[in-house]
């Protein structure tokens, strides 16, 4: 509960953040410029400028550093790794999730994420959608264990977040995975 | 003296001139840091003398507009060194067709009393002897370079025929050690100004039609979540935010509808969602696979988009409203970020060849495609408003960078920007 309330806080925090940054009065103008005339003249156009000091081109920036907030995940191991491009639980992780469907099943108030992950290879977009597939794996793997559905989000990072920097193999088959997090 | 003392010295003194060089060299790069390859067929050739005022203010701007066209691939920049000269000069223009230029840019750029710039110039067609016109702008310090890009534009424009697009903006997302910032910068990647800053990835900007806001995915809440950011006034809100993952936006021409990727019944399939907010979400297609990366024809009658459905990801396209899909790419195993050009002729997209990540293009009348890239990590292509260019994330020296290239891949340009990497370019639309 008390997670629940320190989470309402931070997006209370979040939504505070995002209303908070205004310029106030930005000054509206035309930017077409003014044609000069009478070539060599020296008599150019009234340009109708900017007459405030805020460059029309300004960006409100909006920055969300300080409202990370940190899982708390209980010990024992919370990841599944997939093979190049598969989507299969391999046997040797059905004591992994054996035993999170055990403890997620404990306490009907637990609420579980499970992060999908790839490798760096190919677009962020597609990668995403291959992460979803191994996160869908491993929330349907738990359901057939009779951990209740509502429990469970399965979501993707794709390639944003990988375990380990480097291209080599040993690297991106630490990255290939499925990590079930507590909320 | 051994060879491994030689060889050090010689690394030392390497680094020495290196470090020389780097410091002599900074203001220049900080002002000019296109990087112009290629040679593409017919360049008009311009000289663009410097502004007078030029090395008091706060920008070059004749170094600006010079850069600009270059970049466009349509423009050669000529060497405009002499005498100064301003927008009231009457050049001597037999001189410049000696030169082998066909037009001339002379301009000032002078500090007003109340601190902002008067920005003025003029454009000679020196082939014939003729004043094509100029401007004049009076803007803050901040705006300067926004000056620049207009002068570019009215001398694109006037020159080609076509509407210049050196005054619109891109927005893209670098990664610094563990911070990413999604930033909107001028065209070349120069000014760039922070929208949003986020210790989780932030990744797909796209720009509203208007170029208001920008739709994007940030990880912030440990899932992806699609949010609308008003860049003028950074005020945010939730557009998809559902069980699940929320991804890929895709604002449609009007600017009223939103494509975008739900998990929110399993797997990633394709929804369109209301952008001012109202009403569920309405499935478009259905699949057991990935549906992915929809992208709206410029009529806004047809979407393009990623799927998985024959075995692996290829490009399909079918009615906005949904329907039966048909596929458009039939060549490679790996096909995947469509984009449009504007005036509907174009499809962009990224092709894996032999293991490298290639930006491909198709003209979509014929179904002729080339890959215009010798890199081998391409990613998210966005096309220029007036369908001239493409920008698109790449990698080289183990770096990932921004680039510009003509439709045809001939003339390219490596965009400036923060340091660290710099991925996930936006294209935005004409300025108002």
């Amino acid at each position: 509960m008390k997670r629940i309330l320190l989470a309402m806080a931070l997006v209370a925090l979040l939504a505070g953040c995002g209303s908070a940054v205004k310029l106030d009065d930005v000054a509206v103008e035309d930017k077409s410029g003014t044609p000069i005339t009478g070539q060599g003249s020296g008599a150019a156009g009234n340009a109708p400028g900017n007459s405030g000091q805020v460059a029309n081109s300004a960006i409100a920036p909006v920055d969300l550093s300080k409202s990370g907030s940190a899982a708390a995940n209980p010990s024992g191991a919370r990841i599944v790794y997939f093979d190049y491009d598969s989507f299969v639980i391999k046997p040797e992780f059905q004591d992994v999730i054996e035993a999170q469907a055990r403890f997620i099943k404990a306490d009907k108030n637990r609420k579980i994420s499970i992060e999908g992950h790839t490798d760096d290879r190919g677009g962020r977009e597609y990668n995403l959608a291959l992460g979803q597939k191994r996160s869908e794996a491993v929330r349907r793997a738990l359901g057939l264990l009779g951990v209740p559905d509502g429990q469970l989000e399965a979501v993707s990072f794709g390639k944003e977040k990988p375990a380990v920097q480097g291209n080599d193999e040993a690297a991106m088959a630490q990255n290939r995975r499925a990590e079930i997090s507590y909320r | 003296m051994t060879y491994s003392l030689i060889h050090r010295t010689k690394k030392f003194l390497h680094l020495l001139l290196g470090a020389c060089l780097l410091v002599t060299m900074l203001p220049a790069l900080a002002q000019f840091r296109v990087e112009v390859s290629g040679v593409g067929m017919t360049q008009l050739p311009i000289a663009v003398a410097a502004f007078r005022g030029d090395d008091s203010a706060p920008q070059k701007m004749g170094a600006i507009v010079q850069a600009d066209l270059e970049r466009s691939g349509q423009f050669r920049g000529l060497d405009a060194s002499g005498p100064v000269m301003d927008e009231l000069s009457r050049p001597e223009l037999s001189l410049w067709r000696q030169k082998g230029a066909d037009s001339l840019v002379t301009g000032s750029v002078t500090r007003l009393a109340d601190g902002r710039y008067d920005v003025r110039f003029r454009l000679w067609d020196v082939a014939r002897g003729q004043d094509l016109g100029g401007q004049s702008y009076a803007v803050v310090a901040g705006d300067l370079r926004q000056s620049a890009h207009h002068i570019a534009d009215f001398v694109y424009e006037k020159l080609t025929g076509e509407k210049g697009v050196f005054s619109t903006r891109i927005a893209y997302v670098t990664k610094v050690a563990q911070r990413f910032n999604l930033w909107v910068a001028d065209s070349d990647g120069e000014n760039a100004q922070s929208a949003l800053t986020s210790p989780e990835p932030i990744i797909s900007p796209a720009w509203s039609p208007n170029g208001a806001q920008l739709a994007y995915v940030s990880f912030e809440s440990r899932k992806p979540v699609v949010y609308a950011h008003d860049v003028a006034t950074g005020k945010r809100r939730l557009l998809a935010n559902f069980r699940g993952s929320n991804s890929a936006p895709a604002w449609s021409p009007d600017g009223r509808s939103l494509a975008v990727t739900l998990s929110l019944a399993g797997g990633s399939q394709l929804y369109v969602i209301d952008t001012a907010g109202s009403g569920a979400p309405r499935r478009l297609a259905q699949s057991a696979n990935i549906d992915t990366e929809p992208a709206y024809a410029p009529d806004g009658r047809s979407i393009y988009f990623v799927s998985d459905r024959g075995g692996s990801p290829q490009i399909y396209r079918m009615a906005a409203s949904g329907g039966n899909p048909e596929r458009v790419t039939f060549t490679g195993g790996y096909n995947i970020s469509p984009a449009l050009s504007p005036d509907g002729r174009w499809l962009a997209y990224i092709s894996r060849v032999n293991g490298a990540f290639k930006l491909h293009v198709m003209e979509l009348a014929s179904g002729t495609t080339n890959a215009i890239t010798d890199t081998g990590a391409d990613e998210s292509p966005s096309f220029a408003p007036n369908s001239k260019l493409i920008v698109y994330a790449t990698q080289t020296q183990g770096r990932e960078t921004l680039m510009t290239t003509t439709v045809d891949g001939k003339i390219k340009a490596r965009l400036a920007g923060q340091g660290g990497d710099i991925r996930e370019p936006d294209w935005g639309p004409f300025q108002k």
